[in-house]
């Protein structure tokens, strides 16, 4: 699920902007970041930075979007990707300089300590809220796109951003906010993930290509296309090796995934 | 038409739909060797939908599309114009960032099937360069030749398009609205090259435009399309007089 | 011309006045900016950008590898390493240029990672994470490729006669056409070019010199590792063509030079590399679109691409 948000924010950018964002992954990473600095560091209750992290990263998402990223719409894909390659660079390396290479942790939410049995089997309390507040948001997303003024704004913009901007539509404060909107999805899945893993400035690097995987196999601008993408990648992985015979295919199974998409169906499962 | 003297370009019951919207409509025509026509229609007639399904751009929904004889129904457009058959585009449609002399050379390279070539120095092949230095003083853009596409006057641009579709030696050439942008001198110039071409070359022209001075100047044939289908077909004096023509045009656009 | 021969011959001599650390650096410039100038081949004269280079990179180097260590002589697993790439490049780069340019990135990125996945999970033939190590390289008709000047001298002559070959390429009938489709794909496509056709040989030409880069670069280094085909790497000769421009042929090279004196500089003082590295890539990215070369090029006088 944590994958659903990240790659949900990365749709959304690339559906909106037309612009994938390599740097996505660094984001994700921030908001773990962030977390560790508030709850760990600074005592803040952790249901508080669940709010406060991805406003704070989508605040520097949407600097980053003015001050560089609004420059290159116009340029040809290749230097938006590199420009988004550079940022990677920028923020792993800016993680290390304040945190340190080591790793860090933060801990799980207090109420949530323990494990619920669930049919036969006991499912920490955390991870199971995590899977349930995953669709929660991607939905309360969805209808806020389809239904709401500010939603049918964006998507306006999106389709054609020269009629939206005859229309009236300011168009360059609607891409900061989507890009700031992405990268705060990205930040929540971070923050979300960080009392259940390490967190380490490569993290960014490794959740990025899952999220592409996930993104590209249910369609790049399509919110249910990343929930199905993210459960059919990310349960693959989460239910271990299943046989040891095919430990290797399943490592490569996500990659197997995107190839046969991109070949048979580059729009992607749901893709427009 | 007989089996050994086939039309140059023959469509037969061609039809193509976006949406529910039929661009092109049951539409039947054979243009014999060495003939300008033109096909005309207000907009959204359907004449650039025709263009792209003759060409290659576009598949047609139902229907052939023969060339002297060839069934090319539905090839890619790189095959057919290896079969002879080269278009221009309406918006202009050259390699911006090359010059004048790169973008017909590059044709000229096509033409020959010389791209197989990964060794030989392109530059001190003196044949390619001859070949196309004759096309661009053929077209007026001899002086022209060391300059970016980009740099050029629009109307020079057009006929940039011209030179490329003529280095392919084509046997049909479609121009889609060659004048299109142009002030009256460049129109000029653009008609009288038309009818040097097919008086010297004796190929197969079609041409679309919107511009009725210059189609009936030009034209030997003249056929009128009005949403997908052919409303009228025959030579400038016929069509000038004919009452649904007036009325597509809805007043008289017709000279 | 006369400049790249004295160029030559300059850099010919280097074994004889360089440092042993100045050398090594020097075949690792060589070596990665002959995998650059491939990559230009791609992006800059044909206008693909593949993020997975490094597959091919990597593929020749693990054929290397595995061949030496079963007792080939160096020569000949280089060329199987080669035959290697391009056969690797000829079947995924047929499966991929059909894709448009976002997709053709994502889909060659894929394809790097794979490979990656395959070098540090299949230990058993590639010896995972860990990597082939203990390459024998031996004395071959007289050459001793051990020492460290003489794989200087060697990689200068490959990279030399890989620059030449790429050379011909790019001012060839064929060069022309590459360029013709980076300007406007479907213009040439109505001109009689099978588009796909010549992608897919730009594809498999730049694989086969990655290749080649590649399988100098495992002896070179002692060690055939799964980072060869990890993404970072397949970003590298994308930064040195940037840095050093890639509207020229050069460029690459010179960006590899760039990188690579940086990379040992900066690595030196201080460990945020990456961080340098990308304040260097922002200002390229925005404003210096033809990388140092380019720049350089224009502030003497001359403007626009190097197209002919």
């Amino acid at each position: 699920m944590l994958l659903f948000l990240i790659a949900v924010g990365l749709s959304l950018i690339f559906g909106v902007l037309g612009v994938l964002n390599f740097a996505h992954g660094a984001f994700y990473m921030l908001g773990a970041y962030v977390a560790f600095q508030l709850v760990a560091r600074g005592g803040v209750d952790f249901w508080l930075t669940l709010v406060l992290a991805p406003l704070v990263v989508g605040a520097l998402g949407g600097i980053i979007e003015v001050a560089f990223l609004r420059r290159m719409y116009r340029r040809e894909t290749v230097f938006q990707l590199l420009l988004t390659f550079a940022l990677i660079l920028i923020l792993d390396d800016l993680v290390r300089i304040i945190w340190g290479s080591g790793p860090r942790m933060v801990p799980q939410p207090a109420p949530l300590g323990e494990s619920i049995p669930i049919g036969g089997r006991f499912f920490p309390a955390y991870n199971l809220s995590v899977v349930a507040l995953g669709p929660v948001v991607g939905l309360a997303l969805w209808l806020a796109l389809r239904s709401t003024h500010a939603g049918r704004i964006v998507r306006a913009a999106a389709q054609d951003r020269e009629m939206a901007s005859a229309l009236g539509i300011d168009v360059p404060r609607v891409f900061t906010a989507v890009f700031a909107l992405g990268t705060a999805l990205a930040a929540l899945g971070g923050v979300l993930a960080a009392p259940l893993r390490t967190l380490s400035p490569a993290m960014g690097d490794a959740i990025i290509i899952d999220s592409f995987i996930v993104a590209v196999v249910g369609g790049l601008g399509s919110f249910p296309g990343a929930f199905l993408g993210a459960l059919l990648i990310g349960q693959v992985g989460a239910f271990g090796v299943v046989n040891p015979a095919f430990a290797q295919l399943q490592i490569a199974f996500p990659f197997i995934l995107m190839a046969l998409i991109l070949l048979a169906r580059p729009r992607g499962l749901f893709g427009g | 038409m007989t089996t050994n003297n086939p039309p140059a370009l023959e469509l037969r019951n061609v039809s193509r739909s976006f949406g529910g919207v039929r661009a092109v409509d049951d539409v039947s025509l054979a243009v014999r060797s060495g003939t300008l026509t033109s096909i005309i229609g207000p907009n959204g007639a359907g004449k650039t939908t025709l263009y792209n399904l003759v060409s290659g751009r576009l598949r047609p929904d139902a229907g052939r599309i023969l060339l002297r004889g060839e069934d090319v129904t539905g090839l890619p457009p790189h095959a057919v114009a290896r079969r002879r058959l080269a278009r221009s585009f309406q918006v202009t449609n050259v390699f911006m960032g090359l010059s004048v002399f790169q973008n017909v050379r590059a044709a000229v390279i096509a033409r020959r099937g010389a791209g197989r070539r990964w060794f030989a120095d392109v530059e001190s092949d003196r044949s390619l360069r001859e070949d196309t230095q004759r096309l661009l003083a053929q077209v007026g853009l001899a002086e022209q030749a060391p300059r970016p596409c980009r740099t050029l006057a629009h109307g020079d641009r057009r006929i940039v398009e011209i030179a490329i579709v003529l280095a392919l030696e084509p046997n049909v050439i479609l121009l889609d609205e060659p004048t299109a942008g142009m002030n009256p001198h460049e129109t000029l110039r653009i008609v009288a090259l038309v009818r040097d071409l097919q008086r010297e070359t004796g190929k197969t022209f079609l041409l679309t435009e919107h511009d009725m001075k210059v189609v009936f100047a030009v034209s030997e044939r003249i056929v009128v399309m009005h949403q997908g289908r052919v409303i009228a077909d025959g030579a400038p004096d016929a069509i000038r007089g004919d009452a649904e023509v007036r009325r597509a045009y809805l007043g008289g656009v017709v000279a | 011309m006369r400049l790249l021969i004295v160029a030559l011959v300059a850099l010919a001599l280097l074994p004889f006045i360089a440092t042993q650390f100045f050398l090594v650096l020097a075949t690792e410039v060589l070596l990665l900016g002959l995998f650059a100038l491939s990559f230009n081949l791609l992006f800059g004269y044909t206008g693909m950008l593949s993020f997975g280079q490094a597959a091919y990179f990597a593929i020749s180097g693990y054929t290397v590898a595995l061949l030496l260590v079963r007792g080939w002589p160096l020569p000949a697993a280089f060329v199987a390493g080669i035959v290697a790439a391009t056969a690797a490049a000829l079947v995924l780069g047929w499966l991929s240029v059909r894709l448009n340019a976002i997709y053709f990135a994502m889909l060659t990125l894929a394809w790097g990672m794979m490979v990656f996945t395959a070098a540090f999970q299949w230990r058993d033939l590639t010896g995972g994470s860990d990597g082939i190590t203990n390459l024998p390289i031996d004395v071959v008709a007289g050459i001793d490729f051990a020492d460290f000047r003489v794989f200087y001298l060697v990689a200068l002559a490959v990279t030399a006669l890989c620059a030449w070959l790429l050379w011909r390429i790019v001012h060839s009938p064929f060069g022309q056409v590459l360029i013709a489709i980076r300007e406007n794909a479907e213009r040439i496509a109505f001109t009689g070019i099978d588009v796909r056709h010549y992608q897919l040989a730009a594809f498999v030409v730049a694989g086969l010199f990655a290749g080649v880069a590649g399988a100098l670069f495992v002896p070179f280094a002692r060690i055939a590792a799964p980072s060869m085909a990890h993404w970072t790497r397949s970003a590298e000769p994308v930064l040195m063509t940037v840095l050093g421009g890639p509207g020229t042929f050069f460029g690459p090279v010179v960006g590899s030079a760039i990188f690579i004196y940086l990379r040992n500089f900066v690595t030196a003082r201080t460990e945020f590399w990456n961080l340098v590295l990308g304040l260097i890539l922002l200002p390229m990215v925005l404003v210096f679109r033809g990388g140092i070369v380019g720049f350089l090029l224009e502030a003497f006088g001359h403007t626009g691409h190097d197209d002919e």
